[in-house]
C-alpha cells in the first residue's frame, strides 16, 4: 500500500468527498407532494390496450408539430412546412411531423391504383404493379432528405426565429426499397449503349409531376425506389405508396408518388431544373444541376424555440450535422461567435448521407453566448460561414444555404437568430 | 458501373398507348413535341380563360403568383425577377410544364394546340416573338431565349470545395470579437404559435 491518495480506497474517498461537497451546494427543499401524496396515476388504472390501435404522441407534446410560414408561398398546395427539429432528439425523424413539400398537394394514391413505368432507351419497356415491386430483393438505408431551399430565407439576413423554420426542411428516415439499378436491369440497359452519357428522367403521379433528370452514374449507384420508411408504409404526404430516395442530393429530386422512369440520352431540362433548383450567382449567371447537399449543421438546443430555462450550471448543447458527400467526421462548437471552437461529441458514428447527432456537455452561468456549430465531413469539407458563401455566390442563390448558424443566448437564457459582423 | 444482374421476370411489357399517355416530356431540341400549332392571338384568348386569373392578363403575375413575363436585366440585381423571358433557357420547358401541370388545380386538360397557343402568348408577352407568330414544331427553333447561355454546370468542386476542404481554425479565429449586426426579431416575420401572422415581407414587396 502506498499513501492514501493513490490507493483504491483513497480514490474512492476522494470521489465521495466530491459528491458530498456537491450535495452541500444544493438547496434544501420542502417535501414534494408529488412524492409524499398518493397520485391518481399511481392509484387508478390507465387506458386499456384497446384505446389506440395506432397512437399519437401524448397531448403534452402538442407543440412538437409541423409548422408553416404563410408568407413564403402563394398557395398552401404548392408550399412547404417544417420539421420541429428543435424538439427532437437522436437522428430518426418521426414520420408524422416530418416536413412536407408539395407542388400540387399531397395526393391519395392507393396501392391497387399504383403503376410504375420504365421506358425510353431500355430493351423492354415495363409496367410494374405495387405487388410486383414487393417481390424484388430489397435493402434498408438511413438517409437525410433536405429541401434545396432549407435555410434559403436566411440568405439576405437573419429572418426566421427558430431552428424549425431556419433548418426544418429536413427529415431522416430508414428506407426500405429496391435499388434503382435492379429495376433498370429488369428492363435491360442494352438499348442504352454507352451508359456514361445516359440519364434517367423520373416523375411523379401528381399534377405537378416534379420531373427531374438524374445522370445514369447516380441512378446505378445508390438511388432507391422506396416503399417503407421508419418501418411502415410511406405517409401519404411523403409519396405513398412509392417514392424515390436520392441519397445526399437535394430533396426536390426525391420524387414522390413515383410513376415513371425514362432512360434518356440527355437531361430533359424540366421546369424543376431550369426555372427552379438553379442557383443565381452575383453576376446573374446561374448554376444548374447543383444536386449534392453540402455539409451542414445546426444547434437544435438551445435555440430560439428551446431557450435555457433551467438556470445556471450544467447545460447540454446539442444539434444535428449532415453531409451529402458521406459521413460526418467532426462537429465543432463555438460559444463566442467563432473566435474559439471546441470539438463536440458525435453520439454514435454517422451513417453516410444521414443525420448525425452531436453533444457538447458544458456549463452556462448567464454569460452571453454566440453559439455556432461547424460540421466537417469525410472529404475534409468544412461547413462555411454565410460570409464565405456570399463571397462566392452573392445573396440570390435561393438554394443550398449551408452556412454556419448563430444563436445569441441572452442572460435570461433566451435565444435569438442573429448574424454577426 | 455494376455488373448486370439476371432479370427476375417481374412486371409486364408497357403498351405503346400506355407509353404515349405518360411519356409526354419535351426535350430542349423539341423532341417529344406532338403535331399542332398555336398563334399569339389564340393564345391571348386561351390565356385569358385559363391563366390570367393568377398570372395576369399580360403574364405579369397577380399578387404573389408567378410572373411569367418581364424582369429583363434583373438577374444580377437585388431580388432578381426570374421569368420565362428573363431566366428560362428553353422554350421546351414552357411547353412541357404548361402541357403537363397547368392550369394549377386542373392540370392535363389542355389540347396540344392550346399549349402551343399559350406558349406563343407567353413568348409574345416577353417580346420574344411578333404578334403574328405561330408556334409549331416547324417554327420551334426560330425562338431565341435570351438566357439560354445563362447557366453553368455546378462548379462547386473548383469554386468552393477546393478552398473549403482545409483544417479549420480552433483558437483566435477572428480579427475582432464578434458583434451582432442583424436580428430576426427586427424583421418580425416568424409565425407565432397561436397562428397569428406578423408583418409579411411579401406584402411589402408587392406594395412596391
Amino acid at each position: 500500500m502506498s499513501d492514501g491518495n493513490t490507493t483504491r480506497r483513497g480514490v474512492l474517498r476522494g470521489a465521495l468527498a466530491g459528491s458530498a461537497a456537491l450535495a452541500a451546494g444544493r438547496a434544501a427543499a420542502e417535501s414534494d407532494p408529488l412524492i409524499t401524496e398518493l397520485q391518481d396515476w399511481t392509484s387508478f388504472g390507465g387506458d386499456p390496450i384497446t384505446a389506440r390501435p395506432y397512437g399519437l404522441p401524448i397531448r403534452f407534446e402538442a407543440d412538437v408539430i409541423r409548422r408553416n410560414v404563410p408568407w413564403l408561398t402563394a398557395d398552401p398546395v404548392s408550399s412547404i412546412n417544417f420539421t420541429p427539429i428543435h424538439a427532437l432528439e437522436g437522428t430518426i425523424t418521426p414520420q408524422g411531423c416530418a416536413f412536407e413539400r408539395h407542388h400540387s398537394g399531397a395526393i391519395e394514391l392507393a396501392k391497387e391504383n399504383y403503376r410504375l413505368m420504365i421506358n425510353g432507351l431500355v430493351d423492354q419497356p415495363l409496367v410494374f404493379s405495387y405487388a410486383d415491386l414487393e417481390r424484388f430483393p430489397r435493402e434498408n438505408h438511413v438517409y437525410f432528405c433536405e429541401c434545396a431551399a432549407n435555410t434559403g430565407m436566411e440568405w439576405a439576413g437573419a429572418q426566421l426565429n427558430g431552428a424549425q423554420f431556419t433548418h426544418g426542411m429536413l427529415h431522416n428516415m430508414e428506407y426500405t426499397g429496391i435499388p434503382m439499378r435492379t429495376l433498370l436491369q429488369e428492363a435491360g440497359l442494352g438499348a442504352a449503349g454507352d451508359l456514361a452519357d445516359k440519364w434517367i428522367y423520373v416523375e411523379g403521379a401528381d399534377a405537378s409531376s416534379n420531373g427531374r433528370s438524374i445522370p445514369m452514374e447516380k441512378a446505378l449507384d445508390d438511388v432507391l425506389v422506396a416503399f417503407k420508411a421508419n418501418g411502415e408504409a410511406l405517409r401519404k404526404e411523403h409519396g405513398y405508396p412509392v417514392r424515390l430516395v436520392v441519397p445526399g442530393w437535394e430533396g426536390n429530386m426525391w420524387v414522390k408518388w413515383l410513376r415513371r422512369i425514362e432512360v434518356t440520352d440527355g437531361p430533359v431540362e424540366s421546369r424543376e431544373e431550369t426555372s427552379k433548383y438553379t442557383d443565381v450567382l452575383e453576376d446573374g449567371t446561374a448554376r444548374k444541376w447543383t444536386w449534392v447537399m453540402d455539409a451542414k449543421s445546426v444547434i437544435t438546443s438551445p435555440s430560439p424555440q428551446q431557450p435555457i430555462t433551467h438556470g445556471h450550471g450544467p447545460v447540454v448543447i446539442t444539434g444535428l450535422a449532415w453531409s451529402g458527400h458521406g459521413k460526418i467526421t467532426r462537429v465543432d462548437v463555438s460559444k463566442d461567435g467563432g473566435m474559439t471552437w471546441e470539438t463536440a461529441r458525435l453520439d454514435r458514428g454517422s451513417d453516410p448521407k444521414a443525420l448525425a447527432r452531436f453533444y457538447l456537455d458544458t456549463e452556462w452561468n448567464g454569460e452571453p453566448w454566440l453559439l455556432q456549430s461547424r460540421a466537417m465531413d469525410e472529404t475534409g469539407y468544412v461547413q462555411p460561414t454565410k460570409a464565405a458563401l456570399r463571397e462566392v455566390r452573392g445573396e440570390n442563390s435561393v438554394y443550398h444555404n449551408n452556412c454556419i448558424q448563430t444563436w445569441a443566448i441572452a442572460a435570461d437564457g433566451s435565444a435569438e437568430n442573429v448574424e454577426l459582423s | 458501373l455494376p455488373a448486370v444482374a439476371e432479370p427476375l421476370g417481374l412486371g409486364r411489357a408497357a403498351t405503346p398507348e400506355e407509353i404515349a399517355a405518360w411519356d409526354v416530356n419535351v426535350m430542349p431540341d423539341g423532341t417529344g413535341l406532338p403535331p399542332g400549332e398555336g398563334d399569339v392571338w389564340t393564345g391571348d384568348e386561351v390565356f385569358a380563360e385559363y391563366c390570367a386569373s393568377c398570372h395576369g392578363d399580360f403574364a405579369e403575375g397577380r399578387d404573389a403568383w408567378p410572373k411569367l413575363a418581364g424582369g429583363f436585366g434583373s438577374l444580377d440585381k437585388v431580388d432578381p425577377v426570374k421569368t420565362v423571358g428573363s431566366f428560362w433557357p428553353y422554350v421546351s420547358t414552357v411547353w412541357d410544364y404548361v402541357n403537363r401541370s397547368m392550369p394549377f388545380g386542373g392540370a392535363g386538360n389542355l389540347t396540344p394546340d392550346e399549349v402551343y397557343a399559350i406558349t406563343a402568348y407567353i413568348l409574345y408577352s416577353n417580346d420574344l416573338v411578333d404578334e403574328d407568330f405561330v408556334l409549331s414544331p416547324e417554327t420551334w427553333d426560330q425562338v431565341e431565349m435570351p438566357n439560354v447561355d445563362g447557366f453553368i454546370i455546378d462548379d462547386r468542386a473548383e469554386a468552393e470545395y477546393a478552398v473549403w476542404r482545409a483544417e479549420p481554425c480552433m483558437t483566435d479565429c477572428r480579427d475582432a470579437p464578434a458583434t451582432i449586426n442583424r436580428r430576426a426579431s427586427d424583421v418580425g416575420v416568424t409565425p407565432a404559435d397561436d397562428g397569428t401572422m406578423v408583418e409579411s415581407p411579401m406584402e411589402a414587396l408587392l406594395a412596391k
